[in-house]
């Protein structure tokens, strides 16, 4: 009995060191990718080649769900506001949701999956086959020459993205509300004009979309590189990135929705 | 993958991107243009506009015959004077009454145009001289409130 109380209060421990260590690691790994970005801008190709895996591939996932999240949207916006007869807010409650949190919150959130997932794969596949050791024996340096420009490269595509995908869901939601159920075009616009501010609503947004490309490339780069080299350890890596990455969306973006828009 | 493919693509997308966020922003500022047809800018004066905004509809009967265009205050006869852009195709007589009403309980505002008897119509730059202002809700309590105290100190 003793023994095994003894155990279980080692396992906490030795998991609280574990991550503590994991988290002090993570925040090197970082520090470092950001010292040697030297080579990505000396080499812009590097970074433009990552931008068309993470970014341009993953166009046709975010444009398509923007859309139909705008439609939606546009549906159970309507719904609701009828029983109001405020139905001309539709414009406002669609522009609003999709700027402020859906733009940047389900891009991020898509961009995970898509693109995070692939990175941690082929990271953690390069360190499985031995790749990255091959590098540091030829003297390059895997952080910059590998690690790098991925990570600018989400850095960059991630606010574009969630850009598109707000614009791609008002679209959405223009095409239910006013094309289909005929909410008048003019209110629909001119309410959406003047209830969305530029500073406040906008530029919200697209600094929450900058801080979920921060986090999501993070996690997927250091997922990747700190793979156990096994094709399990890159399944698992794969897993938990996805995992992480939502998490750590959802949670950051409580954050800064409570910083940005908690006085208001 | 050829290099200037891979570049063509990426540059779409940066670009896509960017517009994607200038679409965004023109959101806030005007929309320019919208909706094609010719139109005639009359003008009218009311006491008070409540919540009119901007590019509310100008409706006659319920069908949507044109768009407000600018708001601005009078400063000589100290009321508001609201640009009304009518469409080329509908005619108003002279002697036509405009009115902010609400549509719904918690709706919009639009201006309501109701025509007279006139022989002549209304063209470009001329004025509505019949007005009704926006119903505004605490005046209304007021009203109500004072005339109820009225007849109570009546019934003493």
């Amino acid at each position: 009995m003793a023994t095994h109380q003894g155990f279980s209060i080692r396992a906490v421990g030795a998991r609280t060191i574990d991550s503590v260590l994991r988290l002090g690691y993570a925040t090197r790994f970082i520090a470092r990718t950001i010292m040697s970005s030297g080579t990505s801008l000396k080499r812009p190709r590097l970074v433009i080649r990552e931008l068309y895996f993470t970014g341009v591939l993953s166009l046709i996932i975010i444009l398509v769900s923007g859309l139909f999240v705008g439609m939606v949207l546009g549906y159970q916006g309507y719904y609701t506001l009828q029983t109001y007869g405020s139905e001309s807010a539709l414009g406002v409650l669609v522009a609003l949701s999709l700027v402020r949190e859906l733009g940047p919150v389900m891009a991020a959130l898509l961009f995970a999956s898509r693109a995070g997932s692939a990175m941690t794969a082929e990271i953690g596949l390069m360190k499985a086959t031995e790749q990255l050791s091959a590098m540091e024996m030829m003297a390059v340096d895997p952080i910059a020459r590998v690690v790098a420009p991925r990570f600018w490269a989400g850095f960059i595509s991630m606010p574009l993205l969630a850009a598109m995908f707000s614009a791609m869901g008002v679209f959405g939601g223009y095409l239910v509300g006013v094309v289909q159920i005929g909410v008048d075009e003019g209110s629909f616009w001119s309410q959406m004009q003047s209830a969305v501010d530029f500073q406040k609503d906008i530029m919200n947004g697209v600094i929450k979309s900058v801080v979920f490309g921060f986090a999501v490339t993070w996690i997927s780069l250091f997922e990747g590189y700190d793979a156990p080299p096994t094709a399990e350890g890159v399944s698992g890596a794969t897993t938990r990135t996805v995992v992480t990455s939502s998490l750590a969306i959802l949670a950051l973006d409580f954050l800064l929705t409570a910083f940005m828009f908690g006085g208001v | 993958m050829q290099r200037s493919t891979l570049d063509l693509w990426v540059g779409l997308f940066v670009m896509g991107g960017i517009g994607a966020l200038l679409v965004l922003a023109m959101k806030v500022g005007n929309m320019s243009g919208g909706g094609g047809g010719e139109t005639y800018a009359l003008t009218a004066n009311f006491d008070n506009i409540g919540g009119l905004k901007p590019r509310a509809p100008v409706k006659s009967a319920g069908v949507v015959v044109g768009r407000v265009t600018g708001i601005s205050f009078d400063n000589d006869k100290f009321n508001a004077r609201v640009t009304l852009n009518i469409e080329k195709t509908y005619t108003f007589p002279k002697d036509t009454s405009a009115s902010i009403l609400t549509s719904g309980l918690l709706g919009e505002q639009y201006i309501g145009l109701e025509g007279g008897g006139d022989t002549v119509n209304l063209g470009t730059g001329d004025k509505i001289k019949q007005t009704q202002s926006a119903v505004v809700l605490e005046k209304l309590i007021g009203q109500f409130l004072y005339s109820k105290a009225a007849e109570g100190g009546d019934k003493k």
